[in-house]
């Protein structure tokens, strides 16, 4: 009985695994499959270059814009909804709406809001006199746009996950923090907060994990990696030494996929062992 | 105190309108005459309803019907077999003494960490690489939807929810039905499914949101447009028929329509999946 998922498992998820590895020791020939073996190669070019490095900082920089502002609003948000609010249903509703839009779906959405001419974006802003932003094509904006449509993707999922703690905190506790005359933002600061730190946690590991394989808005958005590769970030850069331009460097690519795979196991490590302990668990 | 209230209602509805904002303008965008979408200023509302959108998207270079059936098969193939194969796997895990049973549950929950996309590339080759009935798998329709599913038959996730379900179920009831002469099969038939409805329908639902949504794969496999999943299609419109916003919307709209049903009339059931991790 578990063999259909043992062999699922064997064939797509660790044979790949081997193999990637032993791509990234191997040259590559024009249709991507390996050749000669070249050793720890892949690895030196990559870490001795300057380009490699844009592309980590780029990727950091997206997990920042993506991942703060995401829990924040959230943790807003949640807060605010506990203030026994009318119409808390409705709410809910809106917030988890996001939900229904796929990676495709939403960065179309944004780049027809995006669009430098005709977009909603800077119709708005000229409205007010403001000058029009390169939303995608400004190396300083494309990147934040991008964040902006990856936190609108995953508030809903914030949201949930964070209204759900609060739903486990223990009625009583809030009820003696009002005996005791801690209401609103005291309660919240003192009680919800602390009491919500399991969920914060898990919250910021999952969306850095998923900031970090975030591709699908960047490959629509900014189809090239952005103005001066600004949104160049790892996964983009894994597809696209790959398949751009018929480049098919598979090993090269592999090499970049053993460094995703690495720094994704340390947050994985990360959330399991070294800040658990100093999160406030019940 | 009632500044306090004031505040808050208006940053929640501020919050909220800023989140609905898409979902509203992907909508009316979709029925509005061209030229209004791009009018300036802006215009937010669609006054009338224009269909010729919908008939642009479904009539464009890029065939989004035939696509949204694609989708249909891959998404409906994944979701089935996930759920068969993670119901068999969770049954052995949690009804049926074996050696080793927790180091490969332990094995199993290890293979959700691993990123796809550090994986897809020996997946490409090694798909790619198959040939069905003398050629590569990607040159059929047949094998451009076995390439499209494969790789997800089955998935960690869908087993770990269904054994927390299944570990809950009441040891009295399994030893009863095994006592009435009920073998393995016929209790998880007759008794163990039924009971699990919820958490079936739990696992079903992500599964298929998880698989409609996908890009990264989709996006490798498929030589010509017709073989294409839908969210692909709907990246081709917006790059094909970027003049044309209202036609690109109407096609999101169409796209969103199977998800925005099971997010809206589902929740209850994708709450309970999609937040399985992180309470403990």
């Amino acid at each position: 009985m578990l063999l259909p998922c043992v062999v699922v498992f064997a064939l797509f998820i660790v044979w790949p695994l081997g193999k990637s590895v032993s791509l990234s020791l191997h040259g590559s020939d024009l249709f991507g499959r390996p050749d000669a073996y070249v050793g720890l190669q892949h690895y030196k070019d990559m870490l001795g270059s300057a380009e490699f490095r844009h592309i980590l900082w780029v990727t950091f920089a997206f997990v920042l814009l993506t991942v703060i502002p995401g829990v924040l609003g959230a943790l807003v948000v949640v807060l605010l909804l506990e203030q026994h609010i009318k119409g808390i249903r409705i709410f809910r509703t809106a917030f988890a709406l996001p939900f229904a839009f796929s990676v495709a779906s939403a960065s179309v959405i944004f780049a027809t809001i995006y669009n430098p001419a005709i977009g909603l974006a800077n119709g708005l802003l000229g409205r007010f006199g403001v000058d029009r932003i390169g939303w995608l094509t400004d190396p300083s904006w494309a990147l934040i746009s991008i964040a902006i449509t990856t936190v609108w993707m995953s508030i809903g999922y914030n949201v949930l996950v964070l209204s759900a703690g609060i739903g486990a905190i223990p009625t009583e506790i809030n009820e003696a923090a009002t005996l005791d005359g801690a209401g609103g933002f005291r309660a919240s600061r003192y009680i919800t907060i602390p009491l919500l730190g399991p969920q914060l946690f898990f919250l910021i590991v999952i969306s850095t994990i998923q900031s970090l394989q975030g591709f699908g808005q960047i490959k629509i958005l900014t189809p090239e990696g952005g103005p001066e590769q600004s949104t160049k970030t790892l996964v983009y850069s894994i597809y696209h030494t790959a398949f751009a331009n018929n480049a098919s460097d598979f090993g090269a690519a592999s090499a970049q996929a053993i460094v995703l795979l690495v720094i994704l196991l340390a947050c994985t490590a990360i959330q399991f062992g070294v800040l658990e302990r100093r999160v406030h668990y019940k | 105190m009632r500044t306090g209230r004031v505040v808050t209602y208006v940053v929640l509805i501020g919050a909220a309108l800023l989140v609905i904002f898409p979902v509203y303008y992907v909508i009316a965008g979709s029925v509005m005459a061209p030229g209004r979408i791009s009018s300036y200023p802006p215009d937010l509302f669609p006054h009338g309803f224009f269909t010729g959108n919908y008939k642009g998207a479904t009539s464009s270079g890029t065939p989004i019907g035939q696509q949204y059936l694609n989708s249909i098969l891959q998404t409906s193939i994944i979701t089935l077999s996930q759920l068969i194969t993670s119901v068999l796997a969770a049954y052995a895990f949690v009804f049926m003494k074996m050696w080793g049973r927790t180091v490969l549950f332990g094995l199993f929950l290890a293979t959700l960490m691993v990123p796809w996309e550090s994986i897809v590339l020996p997946n490409y080759l090694t798909i790619t690489g198959w040939e069905l009935g003398g050629h590569g798998l990607t040159k059929t329709y047949a094998g451009t939807m076995i390439a499209l599913v494969l790789p997800f038959l089955a998935n960690a996730f869908g087993v770990f929810l269904l054994r927390q379900s299944f570990l809950q179920f009441p040891v009295e009831l399994r030893d009863a039905a095994t006592i009435d002469g009920a073998g393995h099969w016929r209790f998880l038939s007759r008794i163990l499914l039924p009971l699990n409805k919820p958490a079936l329908m739990a696992v079903g639902l992500y599964v298929f949101l998880s698989a409609w949504n996908q890009f990264f794969w989709p996006l490798l496999i498929g030589d010509s447009a017709s073989r294409r999943t839908l969210q692909i299609g709907i990246s081709q419109l917006n790059d094909a028929e970027a003049a044309d916003p209202g036609l690109i919307l109407a096609g999101v709209t169409l796209s969103i329509l199977p998800t925005l049903a099971i997010v809206i009339f589902g929740q209850r059931f994708i709450v309970r999946g999609l937040t399985a991790g992180a309470i403990r």
